[in-house]
């Protein structure tokens, strides 16, 4: 590794205290290039590959866009879904801060760390797909501001969110550095002042933390919500199944439904990648919360259902109605079920196949609202994204699993093992 | 299914005046187009003979487009499917069968309709497009980010992107020659260079009247709608049809504006800030009760 570890540990009583009743933290100590990782770096490479030479050669050589299909799985999966998916930064912020439940802490930081990666890439992931991505930053001046468009508000939300998860993420690197801050060559002279700017970021952050834990929160519902009030600007072309004033609604809520299973399934991952046991003691009252959030989501859905008379679309035989079936019917009602068991809650497997069917279902509800339901008015074919598209999306992910790795390993996310089993 | 899919635009509508029930009146001052100097142009389908001089007029004026040498719109093999605007190509004219007389085709110019109440405007993230008090929609190149967001948006399908061009990409569409002729008194390139006079060029209003006058005097010439007079909330470009406006390919919409129903779930949601700030506070305050909760009770297990 790059980082240098100092054996000593003079802090470590210090830590103690403060990570008081809860489990202890702590870095990684595993063999990182595993062969595992070595297919991962290679998807991810590939994946880059092709970004980059979109870059070179612009969106036309490497996607199936078309003046038809503006917007495809990249905003459809590595931004919308993207955003969903990282929700569970902000709901187990919430269930651990707001509503107090310490019972949760050991899944804080790595749902932080996870909510961290995943907005960092939504970003990297829209910059490859933003004609102009050098002009990223429009949206931020004030002349430029249009407080009309929804997407503007996505955009800002996103932006402050980002900083605030830098923010929350913060003490961990304070925890991992403070009194081993140890620099390389010319740049140790820097050692002491970085030290006292992480202890002086440490104190002032233990004090005002709770702005930021509850500003994330905010901007989240806000920019969850606004992801649905997107394409409601498209009556003519969203299928009637999908359109609906309420798309803002459902988006937060099966957003905040995703947060935890995103969670559990990230976890159960770790452990197996790191040969562990799943934190059932954890997960298993985690999931119990699970079916109220979903619930809400499914509630709306098919009240609204119900108040605007869709139901006569779920028989005809098109492509929206079976994507209904697939993402509402079959991924979004069955695992709800399924996270009402208390036997599934508490079988490991039971529980990882019901948060995988969920997380799907959110990836196929996003693109079916942004591009599989979505009819433009002259579009003589559907938009099917090309092997580049796909090639990038994967690519992103195994980047972040990628980052999550290095990150776990350097710095205290993880819950600490005793011993490596 | 087509007849349940009416009902359903027809609900649609229903929910959308619902919430444009606050800016009824506005919306109303919609179909004259939001100010009596709104300008516009009528376009008579039942004149067009396809010769494509308004295309390649318009190929002229906008001079950062490509120059196509006049044997391109000379070429009648393009008639044989049915084109779209491209990001070099602001306008085009496509043929249709006439179903009521075979021996003579129907032609459509087709270009932006430049929205009264633009979804490419309320949509852009930086503000790129705007409308200019006389009714044109313009873009500014150097503001737009690509996010293509506004393609999506608009309900004609009308703005094209170059996914060719890997540094300079720019959302393309007619500009209403604003800049080169309007600003000027001069009108716009496509109405001057037509043969047959199928477009005029003036007030809004005056050209709605005309276009009544007209459905009036020879009802059996054209079917009794002007459509873009109430489309999305009316448009600046007019169209007469003696056929189904479906069967040369314009798309079948509501009367409300496409932005009435987005923006007003945006504002409600920013509304003074009161909503974020409301459920910022609400939430402090669960933190703070549970938190004091917790404490007492930890204090009484100490005692
Ligand atoms: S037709 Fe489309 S591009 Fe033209 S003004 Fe209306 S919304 Fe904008
Ligand atoms: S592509 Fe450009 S003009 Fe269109 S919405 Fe995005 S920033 Fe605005
Ligand atoms: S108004 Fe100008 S830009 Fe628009 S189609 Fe006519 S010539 Fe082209």
């Amino acid at each position: 590794m790059v980082f240098e570890q100092k054996k000593e540990k003079p802090e470590t009583v210090r830590k103690q205290i403060k990570m008081s009743s809860h489990q202890r933290a702590a870095p990684v100590e595993k063999k990182f290039f595993t062969p595992g990782m070595k297919i991962l770096t290679a998807v991810m490479v590939t994946g880059l590959g092709f970004g980059l030479y979109r870059m070179i050669f612009g969106l036309a050589s490497v996607t199936n866009l078309n003046n038809q299909y503006a917007l495809g799985l990249w905003i459809g999966a590595d931004v919308a879904t993207g955003v969903a998916l990282a929700a569970g930064g902000f709901t187990t912020g919430a269930l651990v801060y707001i509503f107090n439940r310490e019972h949760f802490h050991a899944i804080l930081r790595p749902a932080l760390l996870t909510a961290l990666l995943g907005y960092t890439f939504v970003g990297i992931g829209l910059e490859f797909d933003l004609g102009k991505w050098y002009n990223i930053w429009h949206p931020a001046i004030p002349f430029m501001w249009q407080g009309n468009s929804v997407l503007f508000e996505v955009g800002m939300c996103v932006m402050v969110y980002l900083n605030v998860l830098y923010i929350e993420f913060m003490p961990v690197v304070c925890e991992r550095f403070i009194g081993r801050v140890n620099l390389p060559g010319m740049l140790s002279c820097l050692n002491n002042p970085v030290d006292i700017l992480l202890r002086f970021l440490d104190h002032i952050l233990g004090k005002i933390m709770f702005i930021f834990i509850i500003a994330g929160v905010v901007l989240s519902c806000l920019h969850q919500s606004s992801l649905g009030t997107l394409m409601v600007i498209a009556p003519y072309k969203l299928h009637p199944l999908y359109w609906s004033l309420l798309s803002p609604a459902f988006f937060l809520s099966s957003a905040i439904g995703v947060g935890l299973p995103m969670v559990i399934f990230e976890s159960m991952l770790a452990c197996r990648a790191f040969g562990r046991k799943p934190e059932m003691r954890v997960l298993t009252p985690l999931a119990r919360i699970i079916p109220f959030l979903i619930g809400v989501y499914i509630f709306l859905k098919i009240g609204d259902m119900i108040f605007r008379g869709t139901y006569v679309y779920l028989f005809e035989s098109s492509v929206p109605a079976i994507m209904f079936w697939i993402e509402f019917g079959f991924l979004t009602v069955v695992p709800f079920f399924m996270f009402m068991s208390s036997d599934i809650r508490r079988s490991p497997r039971g529980l990882f196949i019901a948060a995988t069917m969920y997380i799907i279902g959110i990836f196929l509800n996003r693109s079916t609202v942004f591009f599989i339901a979505f009819k433009p008015v002259y579009a003589e074919k559907a938009y099917i994204p090309a092997m580049g598209e796909f090639a990038l999306t994967i690519g992103l992910i195994a980047a972040i699993i990628f980052v999550y790795r290095v990150f776990v390993t350097i710095l205290p996310v993880l819950p600490a093992q005793e011993e490596n089993s | 299914m087509p007849n349940n899919r009416r009902n359903f635009f027809k609900q649609l509508a229903g929910i959308g005046s619902l919430l444009l029930l606050g800016k009824k009146k506005k919306a109303h001052a919609a179909y004259s187009g939001r100010s009596p100097d709104q300008l516009g142009v009528l376009v008579d389908t039942t004149l067009c003979v396809g010769c494509r001089s308004c295309e390649k007029a318009c190929n002229r004026i906008n001079e950062d487009l490509p120059h196509k040498p006049s044997e391109t719109f000379r070429d009648d093999s393009v008639f044989e499917q049915r084109r779209r605007m491209e990001w070099d190509a602001y306008t085009v004219v496509n043929r249709y069968k006439n179903q009521g007389d075979e021996g003579r085709s129907l032609y459509a110019k087709f270009q932006c309709m430049h929205c009264v109440y633009p979804a490419c405007e309320s949509a852009c993230i930086v503000g790129a497009f705007t409308r200019e008090p006389n009714g044109a929609v313009i873009y500014d190149a150097w503001k737009c980010i690509g996010c293509r967001y506004c393609m999506a948006a608009c309900p004609f399908q009308v703005p094209a992107y170059e996914y060719g061009n890997a540094l300079t990409p720019q959302v393309r569409k007619c500009t209403f020659c604003f800049e080169k002729r309007l600003s000027e008194g001069k009108i716009p390139a496509c109405v001057e260079a037509c043969p047959m006079q199928v477009m005029s060029f003036g007030k809004r209003n005056d050209l709605i009247r005309k276009a009544k006058k007209k459905i009036k005097e020879s009802s059996d010439r054209y079917l009794p709608h002007i459509y873009g007079e109430r489309e999305v909330g009316g448009t600046a470009w007019l169209y007469l049809s003696g056929v189904a406006f479906e069967d040369i390919d314009f798309p079948k919409l509501g009367y409300g504006p496409v932005p009435g129903y987005t923006e007003p779930i945006q504002h409600a949601i920013f509304k003074w800030f009161l909503p974020p700030l409301g459920l910022y506070t609400m939430l402090g305050g669960i933190m703070w009760f549970l938190n004091k909760k917790k404490k007492n009770r930890k204090q009484l297990e100490n005692k």
